[in-house]
């Protein structure tokens, strides 16, 4: 580029000649040069701008392109990465402690029409009666000729059903395939599992959902794809449950009971190794709920959680456990049972108007004497003994995984007055399900820390707040222990297993009010082995009458103590606890020298 | 100069277009091959779940406790029961292996002494 000088010497010259002033044109050719230099300095900066929108014009074509690309074409399976396999549509399964399955899914097909696309209708329709004898026929043949264009058949065929469905050979005769909920093994913990049926249904697939139980509790862990290689591991024992069922079936049988529950649960963890209420159901074959009378008639009603009942007499040893942990009284203080006692204007009698008089705290809990639990529950006060039953869960539905849990809410006393304290002592006044119950045998039993009841399988101890002191729970475990070796619960010694326990024998509340003479709930709650113990059993039998003798017996320790015994011979060994000789009480040393 | 430049570079296309053809069938038939892996993963997975199902149906408590007692002639099953848990203890050592003897070498020498005159 040739530069142009400021100060030409020949214009210069010039001007001088002229008589101009020289600097005039030095200061043009400045003003020239700088428009100049400005115009180059906007053209750049305009081709950079130019660039720069360009280059946004691009990406943001780019986007959009890409937007509408996804939006048009047809999702396809990322086929290049290899964490795509990971994901399993299907329900996740429920396996039990050791990963035995407890239900799993089945690839069956559902059986659907489309009548415009069939062929003959009629044949088809009667056919199709023979291969299901619960279709009507009249009304295929409607559905087939009328104006409809879809329609279901069936929800669920076997293999054996769709090949005969596929002889027919009718082309409007279709099959979508269905995942469905089974349950091998039947019956089985059907009040755990629950049950589950399908959500929204289209024709190449449908949405599995948990309808009861744990199925529902766990219904969003269950449905999430990402769980589907990892199935819900439950603390329930298959082997233990099944053999609780055995034995409770036949004890419910020979008791004449209408049902029955029991309960075993993990001491140091809270975790439930079996639970059974009977009657039970399939939850392969879910029946539908009641829509009148009483809803504990159902097979569906869960007693273990749902039956809130007054259990009676194995409420006694909260009363006995708290008196000595707050230093009350010790096993052997000796208490007044005799009567009359009257508290609040009701007086309060024993069983069969006995009358045991002056007994030691513990004999209270061996011969179950109302009145002596009553005068401890006094000496307790109303207020520490709410609170204290509170810290034991007894005034919450338990937290257990199941979605009956929550609708089993205690009963608990309006007003709590001194008179509601002594009822509750021993069991009346207050209704809790025998879940709560063996919660709170579990605390007494692993040495005063609360536990809350859990369905998932736990790792390691989950030892709640402590509630009593363990000296207070050691003394309530050899009460207990007495309550078998020598009290109402002899049927319940279990040779090997040092089991104690105690009986609890409610009349059954009428719906009008007041109770009924010859319907009773017949408690046994125990733990074993009494030494070092690991396991709380409930067992709890419905209306249940022994008619061995003379006379209908009813109470607890003719009925409930002697399933409980057995189911505990047969499962403590099934449960790994070799059996003990129990190490015999030191006689006093006396010194005899003089 | 320049020609040879050409010719190599239109060479190089060529051979690059080449490799590129043979990588893309080469992709795909990957891509196809796990596609039928896959199948054959799901196949295997779904004959898994319903082989775990069968096998669980078949070992039901329910069912096993009927074949115990249906076989209770040949198996004689009966509960387990808490006099049956062993000690340690209690099992025998295995007897020591008694010496087997094989070729016995009479060495009662005194007879021999007593024929010599």
């Amino acid at each position: 580029m040739i530069r142009t000088p400021l100060r030409p010497l020949a214009r210069i010259l010039e001007a001088r000649a002229s008589g101009r002033n020289p600097d005039a044109i030095e200061r043009e050719n400045i003003r020239i040069r700088h428009e100049q230099m400005r115009d180059a300095a906007r053209q750049r900066a305009e081709g950079r701008l130019l660039v720069l929108g360009l280059f946004f014009v691009c990406a943001f074509a780019a986007v959009g392109a890409r937007m509408g690309v996804m939006a048009t074409s047809e999702p396809s399976e990322p086929r290049a990465e290899a964490a795509g396999a990971m994901i399993h549509a299907a329900r996740a399964d429920i396996v039990d402690r050791n990963g035995r399955l407890l239900a799993t899914n089945f690839e069956t097909h559902a059986l659907y029409a489309q009548p415009p696309q069939m062929i003959d209708p009629e044949r088809s329709a009667t056919e199709l009666a023979r291969i299901f004898p619960d279709l009507d026929v009249e009304r295929l043949k409607a559905d087939f000729t009328g104006a409809r264009k879809f329609l279901w058949i069936k929800r669920k065929i076997s293999p054996e059903q769709m090949q005969a469905v596929h002889e027919i050979g009718d082309p409007g005769l279709l099959f979508g395939p269905r995942d469905m909920r089974l349950y091998p093994n039947g019956t089985l913990a059907a009040h755990v599992l629950g049950g589950a049926s399908y959500g929204k249904e289209g024709v190449s697939a449908a949405e599995v959902i948990g309808v009861a139980g744990v199925e529902k509790y766990f219904d969003g862990y269950l449905r999430d794809p990402a769980n589907g290689n990892s199935p819900l591991t439950l603390s329930l024992d298959l082997t233990i449950q099944a053999a609780s069922e055995r034995v409770l079936r036949g004890g419910m049988k020979m008791m004449n009971a209408k049902g029955a529950t029991s309960v075993l649960m993990d001491v140091h963890t809270g975790e439930v190794i079996s639970v059974v209420s009977l009657p039970t159901f399939d939850p392969n074959d879910r029946p539908r709920p009641m829509v009148q009378g009483d809803a504990s008639d159902s097979p569906l009603f869960n007693r273990a959680v749902q039956g809130v009942y007054e259990l009676g007499s194995v409420f006694k040893i909260f009363t006995a456990v708290q008196a000595m942990d707050l230093g009350l009284v010790n096993a052997d203080t000796m208490i007044d049972t005799s009567g009359p006692m009257k508290v609040g204007g009701f007086s309060i009698g024993e069983f069969r108007n006995k009358n045991y008089g002056t007994i030691s705290v513990s004999d209270v809990i061996v011969h179950s004497s109302n009145r002596g639990t009553g005068r401890l529950a006094i000496q307790v006060g109303a207020e520490r003994q709410q609170s204290f039953l509170k810290s034991l869960g007894f005034f919450e539905a338990t937290p257990f995984e199941i979605v009956e849990a929550a609708t089993g809410k205690p009963l608990l006393p309006k007003r709590w007055t001194e008179l509601s304290a002594v009822t509750v002592s021993y069991g009346h006044g207050l209704s809790t399900s025998p879940m709560h119950l063996a919660a709170g045998y579990a605390a007494i039993a692993n040495g005063g820390f609360a536990v809350k009841p859990t369905l998932l399988k736990q790792d390691a101890p989950h030892l709640g707040q402590r509630v009593m002191s363990d000296a207070a729970a050691r003394s309530a475990r050899d009460m207990l222990r007495k309550v078998v070796t020598s009290g109402t619960a002899s049927f319940g010694e279990v040779e090997g297993y040092s089991v104690g326990g105690k009986t609890g024998t409610a009349d059954k509340p009428k719906k009008s009010g007041g109770y009924y003479e010859d319907k009773v709930i017949a408690t046994f709650a125990t733990m074993f082995p009494t030494t070092d113990p690991k396991y709380v059993l409930i067992v709890t039998l419905d209306e249940p009458v022994e008619t061995s003798g003379d006379k209908p017996r009813r109470t607890a320790g003719w009925t409930a103590v002697p399933v409980a015994a057995e189911m505990i011979r047969r499962i403590a060994p099934l449960l790994g606890l070799r059996p003990a000789i129990e190490p015999v009480a030191l006689e006093d040393i006396k010194l005899t020298s003089n | 100069m320049r020609t040879v430049l050409y010719i190599l570079t239109t060479l190089a296309v060529i051979g690059l277009a080449f490799w590129a053809y043979r990588e893309n069938y080469a992709t795909q038939a990957a891509l196809s091959r796990t596609d039928d892996l896959r199948s054959d993963i799901r196949m295997a997975h779904d004959r898994l779940s319903v082989l775990r199902a069968e096998w669980a149906y078949l070992n039901r408590p329910d069912r096993l406790r009927d074949l115990a007692e249906l076989n209770f002639g040949t198996l004689g099953l009966l509960p387990l029961e808490s006099y049956q848990f062993g000690a340690i203890d209690q099992v025998a050592y295995p007897p020591a292996p008694v010496l087997m003897i094989t070729e016995g070498v009479d060495l009662s020498a005194s007879k021999v002494e007593e024929q010599q005159p």
